[in-house]
């Protein structure tokens, strides 16, 4: 089978322990959570540390908090199960949940934590192969080569964001918090992304995520329409998350939309959020938004399925997602996602 | 939602089993080996576990075809733990599976042919130090030109993948006519033809080939591996090792999945055996993931042609079919995969006059071979979708197309298959009458669709591998005072529920329980040659022999036990666990009694059964092909729903009728043919076997574009529909008890369902597989701007199949022969490798 290289495995009880061993040798260190993304890109030998620090005995970084009606904060080694098995969280958040509960599959759930979902690493089928395979390429721009095979006169690392909680917890504009040996602060998590397959984060490498703070569920609504091979076990191939609020008369007063696995980041389409606000959705103003969409849309032949029909997916899905939000009739199916409910 | 629902239906199945009068045969009851399996209680190639093993990795290639400079292992020779090394100027006589393709080493020696082509073997104390060692040992290669494809491989005339084959990179060339297909195209109404192309596809079994290989002090070696071929192994390891085939033992492992991806003799096994020699002291292997997905011998990608002549009424005049393989870097079973591809089309329906060509390519890529259905799921693909589109045309419900075409019993087909048995109108019936078919289909509302389509495979290749005339399959009976009775058999367990058939033939005909047999299996020292687990063939002989054996000790038994009761042995009744006179069942005595009382007659017990397959009546180059004991059949119809804007379609349910002549155990036939639902519901919508290059001027590269289960997609529980098994039992005198197979049969028919319902439902073709949602989106958005609402392959490869070997029908007076060997220049030693090359490839 494959096999894990040797490393040093610290098994801290402070945030403080594991900020310090980060901030040490932050380019040989790594955190691990629950280990479902780490611990394969170790085995194939994509990501190297010399430290891995865990985070799983450290008190306090497990557990949702809230009461609906102020703000909810969750902590990053919250598993995903707990988040989609959570009463509170499926009566305030379904949208979320509906996110949550789409990853992977039970037993990943299991283990994965909404933290470790937020900084997944970036996938991209050209990366995310064992050492001999990565060899045959001569490897990529993201680890050891120098093109990035799925663009190979672009000057920049196009590998795929492939959270699914991101992009709702980013419509819905929740927050992270962020802990380094010289303090905390507390970002929007769409701030937390950049369009860069290799540095696709904007944090500093010493920095824990140790929090995710979601609004106060009031009037706003949200949902995630997540496109796969399969109904489990498969990272997106798009994802949209989209977050409205509606006047009293019905019209829209505030859009956020954000796509999954497009690019490198979750994608904001403020153009399409543009085209919606102000009046009630209706099929000419979605069809606006899903165009909108689908140009900021960048998918690359470096996931599954066909380029040319994901382009056309971000358009039937963000109208999937936007009529879900309207209370239109549904016209695209909706997606198999997690099955929570039963 | 919990979709697994699945019901069954045994239509007829008090008919057989109450006509032979059975007591076991033919009811659903556990497997000998179930509760082993549920419990992680069955030892697994992976699990033995010797004293002093140590671990091998074999380096593989990375770079998809070329030579090979030089091999430096200095740096991995100082790594912590490693014992040693192989390369293949060690192993230099070469291997295969069929003796005429003997063309693989079990390490390369000057070539490698495709990304994963083993070069050197690890050995290391630990498994994780012979990975890192693995990893350092560098090897040096100049680059040859790539063959991706069967139209570059045609092209290609300068770097030749093989030094053997029948044209440049074609492998294997095919071409020949059953009776004047010209006369039977002039005869039709209405003539067809289609293009059409199938993906090709892998096995993916859950356990990973491992092997682990034991010396012996005596210069012997015993090899346990996850094979399901160890007869074909034995073969192999004896040349290539060049030891008396008396000093090596192959032990199969119960296998955790085989598909046909075990069926070759596989360059770990060679080399585990050789380095285990070369150190004195155990070696295992196994496999990871990557490695199972170069190791391949799947499902071969297939592009074809069909083109058909029909009467108005739906019959068939005449067909020509043409098929191109595409065949990755080695020979395996490439040579009977190519006519598979053409032998079965005559078996369903009445076929008068049939061409068939085909072509195998050599591409840099991991080896096709035989895969569940071995060469002619993607023929009849072709056939079936064809058929669907015909009854259209013709304005013929595509149920009554095939009802009012189907072969006779007891005929031989225009390419001298002899058909027994065919149960393949009650599985019509039954799948038409539980779809609801008569009423629903072609009047369901759009996006909502039934497709229908047939199929029909062999139990067991008339055939064995290598030429010879001894049995396909022994077994051997030992009974003692103890009443225990211990069977030994080369089968190969391979979750197939091989071992139960055993066990269960030998129980029906003794009358005495399954606990009361001990099974000695698929293990060349201790039993009887089974030459193994492909071709759906295990059931039938095996059984058979089986059944020849257990008579056999039967008819010993009775003769004691009636001297003792003094009755006439034809009297004697063996049931639960008793022998006793049926005219007066008190009278008789316990199965332990009764066979005391032959021991103390006869002495030791033992008797021996085997089985070999009655002679086929073809008598052409490549009749090998086809012929089988008995036929299965199996009928399918599937129920879609297609979204309409996307192009994404959900398999609602699916009917599967199956024909299989007798169930030996029912719970493991409706096993079978929900396991064959399954591995089409793969084939037909998701799972395929593609690679890809780099831009040509920054690399050489050609690599398998995800050897993974997360990127590879085969469908979870979750994608499964509902599903509905009618089994149909309709005896065939040569199967045990009736039995046929239903291995492979049911897997067949998924893919072209699907391919009609799709029509079916929103009106477009589909010409190949897997069908993504982007296909039927493009064919939706072609129908909406008034072009032919098709998703298909184009013409074609343009390729000279030279002059067809003619064969007469039976119907034009043909006695099996052809009639013009000599104008269609068949060779003896074009296409296959001469044996006296190679180091003398003597088989």
């Amino acid at each position: 089978m494959m096999r894990l290289p040797s490393f040093r495995f610290a098994q801290v009880e402070t945030i403080e322990e594991a900020a310090a061993l980060l901030a040490k040798d932050p380019d040989n260190t790594r955190l691990v959570a629950g280990g479902t993304d780490l611990w394969p890109n170790m085995k194939r030998r994509h990501q190297q540390a010399e430290t891995v620090v865990s985070l799983a005995k450290i008190p306090g970084l497990t557990g949702i908090s809230g009461d609906g009606k102020a703000a909810t904060t969750i902590g990053a080694m919250t598993t995903l199960t707990d988040i989609a098995s959570s009463e509170f969280m499926q009566a305030n958040y379904p949208g979320v949940v509906r996110a949550v509960a789409s990853i992977s599959a039970p037993v990943l759930r299991n283990m994965g934590t909404i933290g470790g979902n937020l900084c997944l690493d970036t996938r991209c089928t050209y990366y995310n192969q064992n050492e001999e395979w990565r060899r045959s390429i001569d490897y990529c721009m993201k680890e050891k080569g120098s093109t990035c095979w799925v663009a190979p006169s672009s000057s920049r690392c196009w590998a795929i964001s492939a959270s699914d909680a991101a992009p709702v917890l980013c419509a819905i504009n929740a927050e992270v918090e962020l802990v380094s040996k010289n303090g905390k602060r507390t970002i929007p998590l769409a701030d937390l992304y950049q369009d860069d397959g290799i540095n696709y984060l904007l944090k500093s490498r010493d920095e824990i995520l140790t929090r995710l703070i979601l609004p106060t569920p009031g009037t706003w609504k949200a949902t995630y329409w997540k496109l796969r091979r399969r109904g489990s076990i498969d990272f997106p191939v798009l994802g949209v998350g989209a977050a409205m609020n509606f006047a009293p008369d019905g019209s829209v007063q505030d859009a956020r939309i954000f796509l999954g696995a497009v690019r490198s980041a979750p994608t904001r389409c403020e153009a399409s959020e543009q085209a919606i606000i102000g009046a009630q959705l209706n099929e000419s103003n979605i069809a606006e938004a899903a165009t909108c969409a689908r140009k900021a849309s960048s998918p690359l032949d470096n996931t599954d399925f066909v380029v040319n029909w994901r382009k056309k997916m971000v358009e039937r899905y963000v109208e999937g997602a936007l009529r879900e939000l309207g209370n239109l009739p549904e016209t695209v199916k909706s997606p198999p996602h997690g099955n929570w409910a039963q | 939602m919990a979709k697994q629902n699945s019901s069954h239906e045994l239509k007829g199945q008090s008919l057989g089993a109450k006509k032979q009068n059975l007591n076991l045969i033919g009811k659903p009851y556990r497997r000998v080996d179930g509760e082993s399996k549920v419990t992680g209680g069955t030892i697994f190639a992976d699990d033995y576990q010797a004293p002093r093993t140590c671990f091998m990795r074999l380096v593989r290639s990375t770079v998809p075809h070329a030579t090979i400079k030089s091999i430096d292992t200095t740096k991995a020779a100082k790594m912590p733990g490693v014992l040693g090394f192989l390369t293949g100027r060690e192993m230099p006589i070469p291997f295969g599976i069929l003796p005429v393709s003997h063309d693989e080493h079990a390490l390369c020696i000057d070539k490698v042919r495709f990304v994963g082509d083993p070069v050197v073997a690890v050995a290391a104390l630990t498994e994780d130090q012979a990975a890192e060692a693995a990893l350092v040992v560098e090897v040096e290669y100049t680059p040859l030109a790539t063959v991706a494809s069967v139209v570059e491989a045609i092209k290609e005339k300068d770097d030749l993948i093989q030094d053997y084959g029948d044209d440049g990179n074609i492998h294997k060339r095919v071409s020949m006519e059953f009776g004047d297909v010209d006369a039977g195209f002039e005869d039709a109404d209405v003539i067809l033809e289609d293009d059409f192309f199938f993906e090709g596809n892998t096995h993916l079994p859950m356990e990973q080939h491992a092997t682990v290989a034991i010396p012996e002090p005596d210069g012997k070696v015993t090899l346990y591996s996850s094979t399901q071929t160890p007869h074909y192994l034995h073969r192999s390891l004896t040349k290539v090792l060049e030891l008396p085939a008396s000093h090596i033992r192959v032990i199969a492992a119960p296998n955790g999945g085989g598909f046909g991806g075990k069926s070759d003799p596989f360059n770990h096994e060679v080399a585990a055996a050789k380095m285990a020699l070369k150190l004195g002291r155990p070696v295992k292997i196994g496999l990871n993931r990557e490695e199972v997905f170069y190791c391949h011998r799947g499902r071969h990608q297939v592009q074809g042609y069909i083109r058909t002549g029909f009467k108005k009424d739906g019959s068939i005049t005449a067909q020509h079919l043409k098929t191109a393989l595409d065949g990755g870097a080695y020979g395996s079973y490439g040579v009977a995969s190519t006519y598979y591809t053409g032998a079965l089309q005559t078996v369903t329906y009445k076929l008068p006059k049939y061409r068939f060509e085909s072509l195998r390519a050599f591409t840099n890529k991991p080896p096709c071979g035989p895969k569940r259905g071995h060469g002619t799921p993607q023929p009849r693909f072709g056939f079936e979708t064809h058929l669907d589109k015909a009854a259209h045309k013709l304005g013929i419900d595509p149920a009554d197309i095939r009802l009012n075409n189907l072969v006779e019993p007891n005929t031989v087909t225009a390419n001298y298959l002899k058909i027994g048995t065919i149960g393949l109108r009650k599985c019509i019936e039954a799948v038409i009458e539980g779809s609801g078919w008569r009423e629903r289909y072609g009047k369901l509302p759009e996006g909502r669709g039934l497709g229908l389509a047939c199929s029909s495979y062999l139990s067991g290749a008339g055939l064995p591998i290598y030429w010879n005339h001894m049995p396909h399959s022994g077994v051997q009976i030992k009974l003692d005072r103890s009443g225990g009775v211990a069977v030994f058999c080369g089968e190969t367990e391979i979750g197939q529920g091989s071992d139960t058939v055993l066990a269960a033939c030998v129980a029906e005909v003794l009358g005495i329980n399954l606990k009361d047999i001990r099974l000695c299996v698929a293990d060349t020292d201790l039993t009887p040659v089974d030459l193994g687990s492909y071709s759906s063939r295990v059931t039938l002989m095996v059984g058979n022999a089986a059944i020849q054996a257990a008579e056999r000790a039967k008819e010993m038994i009775a003769k004691a036990v009636a001297k003792k009761l003094e009755v006439p042995p034809s009297r004697l009744g063996f049931a639960d666990r008793r022998v006793f006179d049926v005219e007066n069942p008190e009278t008789g005595m316990d199965w332990p009694e009764a066979v005391i009382a032959a021991e103390s007659e006869f002495g030791t017990l033992g008797t021996t059964g085997s089985y070999t397959p009655p002679r086929s009546p073809g008598r052409y180059r490549g009749a090998g092909v086809g012929p089988s004991p008995a036929y299965s059949y199996s009928a399918c119809v599937l129920e879609v729903e297609v979204d309409v804007h996307t192009g994404m379609y959900e398999v609602k349910e699916v009917w599967m009728g199956h024909d299989v002549g007798q169930c030996i155990n029912a719970a493991s036939v409706m096993g079978q043919i929900e396991g064959s639902i399954y591995m089409g519901l793969g084939e037909a919508t998701m799972e395929e076997m593609v690679y890809r290059r780099l831009p040509k001027n920054r690399s050489n590269a050609l690599v398998h574009k995800f050897p993974s289960m997360l990127e590879y997609k085969n469908p979870t529980f979750l994608d499964m529909p509902k599903m509905t098994s009618y089994v149909i039992e309709d005896p065939d005198p040569n199967g045990p008890f009736g039995a046929k197979e239903v291995g492979q049969g049911p897997l067949l028919p998924m893919m072209p369902a699907l391919a009609n319902a799709i029509f079916d439902a929103v009106g477009v073709r589909i010409d190949q597989v897997p069908i993504g949602p982007h296909m039927v989106l493009d064919a939706l958005e072609k129908k909406a701007r008034g072009q032919n609402p098709r998703f298909g392959p184009k013409a074609f490869p343009t390729y000279d199949f030279g002059t067809p070997l003619n064969v007469p029908t039976e119907a034009e007076g043909g006695d099996g022969k052809a009639t013009n060997v000599e104008d269609a220049g068949l060779r003896k030693d074009r296409g296959t490798m001469p044996e006296h090359k190679k180091g003398g490839a003597r088989s």
